[in-house]
């Protein structure tokens, strides 16, 4: 019993079949408890106020987007030296969630960004940055969509993914250099002590939690959906071939 | 390997090869940007480093999909892909060929141009070196970009999306070399950082670019 089992696609589904309603249901329940802990629970912040409580959108919205696009980049390597479908299909599956959250992460900040900097938009590093990751998730589904043979496809963005990777990473630094930021530091970080003060620290967790259970779900059902989808054209052409 | 850059040079240089017209965009898009921001000679003078950039890196993308597409079209990429020069070694070549065609031209108007938009004359020998240390990366990754949408119809615009967001590090580092050395300041840092990227997709970038053009010869 390994993990390379799942790669048949019907092994796949019937696992992704018996593992989504519960993902469904802990992802709503995450969210919910801690989106509504995190936005009637918790005191209004000294300085920030009630707009403080954006966090609990926005900091989950921005670690599943730079998250997401590095799940492609696995799947995209799976893909590349497997050759296994599922894999394939679970990184274009991704794109769209991952594109949603760098979009939710960006109009929340700018919503965020209005009251606190007095501005809705500035070229901060990090705000740039993500802007050039959106406009990464753009290019890398726009190369899914023009591309007809399904497995040319998957090589080509395979390749543009790892190598989009490599120039996002050098873009992130490449925007610091050029430009002094208005952006708090990271926020949350592993090695640190202490990160947000505690009341806020706690659900935020939760919703994080929430985000990435609403991250694996949507993307489990997606690439059912694309393994569908491939599948009936697979027997639509097998019927027109037969005719 | 010579044959191949000969040949590309030739092909380019001879009629219907759209040389010159890479020149002629960026020469129009520098006169329009008085147009755009007013005629003040010293807004024109401060913004002059970044938009001659920018103007230079439009018009090396107006270019690239030239490297490939006709080539494609004719079968030549499939008698190189099948020759005993390394595809990678192939791209190379037709990336140098695009550089000495399309960035070399660009790099000797660069300054004329510089004059029209009132370039402070500090800022000359920045803009014409971070040029020619930038633009190889430019013509590299655009090989990358043109082997990745060749047997797409009708694929330009696609091309100019997913080159775009890779070119953001050398426009970068390239227009802050030109900005800063405009303004009397020290330009070493970006220009090495430039440098470095140049020397990095050089030595990379082929590989890629002949493992997508594999895919799409396939």
């Amino acid at each position: 019993m390994s993990l390379w089992e799942y790669a048949n696609p019907v092994k796949f589904l019937r696992l992704s079949e018996r593992v989504l309603p519960w993902l469904w249901a802990l992802a709503v329940l995450c969210l919910a408890s801690g989106l509504a802990w995190g936005f009637f629970g918790t005191p209004d912040d000294f300085r920030q106020g009630s707009t403080v409580k954006i966090i609990y959108i926005h900091v989950p919205a921005a670690l599943m987007a730079i998250n997401g696009w590095f799940m492609m980049l696995v799947a995209s390597l799976i893909w590349l030296i497997r050759r296994h479908h599922v894999s394939a299909l679970a990184a274009r599956a991704a794109a769209p969630v991952g594109v949603t959250m760098t979009l939710i992460a960006l109009i929340t900040g700018a919503v965020w960004g209005q009251p606190m900097w007095g501005t809705w938009w500035a070229w901060d590093p990090r705000l740039t940055s993500f802007l050039i990751l959106f406009l990464f998730y753009l290019g890398y589904m726009a190369m899914w969509s023009a591309i007809e043979d399904p497995d040319t496809a998957a090589d080509l963005t395979s390749v543009l993914c790892l190598v989009g990777s490599v120039f996002a990473i050098l873009s992130r630094y490449a925007v610091n250099f050029w430009n002094q930021g208005l952006h708090q530091g990271a926020s949350l970080s592993l090695d640190k002590e202490k990160n947000v003060a505690d009341v806020f620290y706690h659900p935020l967790l939760l919703s994080i939690a929430g985000f990435v259970l609403l991250f694996l779900a949507l993307v489990l059902y997606r690439t059912g959906t694309e393994i569908r989808v491939r599948r009936t054209r697979a027997l639509r052409a097998r019927q027109g071939a037969g005719v | 390997m010579r044959a191949l850059l000969v040949r590309d040079l030739r092909l380019a240089l001879r009629a219907g090869g759209g040389f010159g017209l890479g020149l002629a965009f960026f020469l129009i898009v520098v006169v329009l940007v008085p147009f755009s921001v007013g005629p003040q000679s010293e807004l024109l003078g401060r913004i002059a480093a970044g938009v001659l950039w920018l103007a230079a890196l439009l018009a090396c993308l107006l270019s690239l999909d030239r490297i490939l597409a006709l080539d494609f079209e004719d079968g030549t990429l499939d008698v190189l892909a099948t020759a005993p020069l390394p595809l990678e070694a192939a791209l190379s070549v037709k990336a140098l060929a695009h550089w000495l065609t399309t960035a070399v031209p660009l790099v000797v108007a660069a300054p004329v141009l510089a004059v029209l938009l009132n370039l402070p004359a500090a800022g000359y020998g920045g803009l014409v070196l971070s040029l020619l240390l930038g633009t190889p990366a430019l013509s590299v990754i655009g090989t990358f970009g043109a082997a990745l949408t060749v047997g797409i119809k009708r694929g330009g615009l696609l091309l100019s999306l997913l080159v775009l967001p890779l070119y953001v590090p050398t426009l970068i580092f390239g227009a802050e070399a030109a900005r800063r050395s405009a303004d009397g300041l020290d330009a070493t840092t970006p220009l090495l950082m430039l440098a470095g990227i140049s020397a990095g997709v050089l030595a990379l970038m082929p590989f890629a670019s002949a493992a997508v053009l594999r895919v799409n010869l396939r």
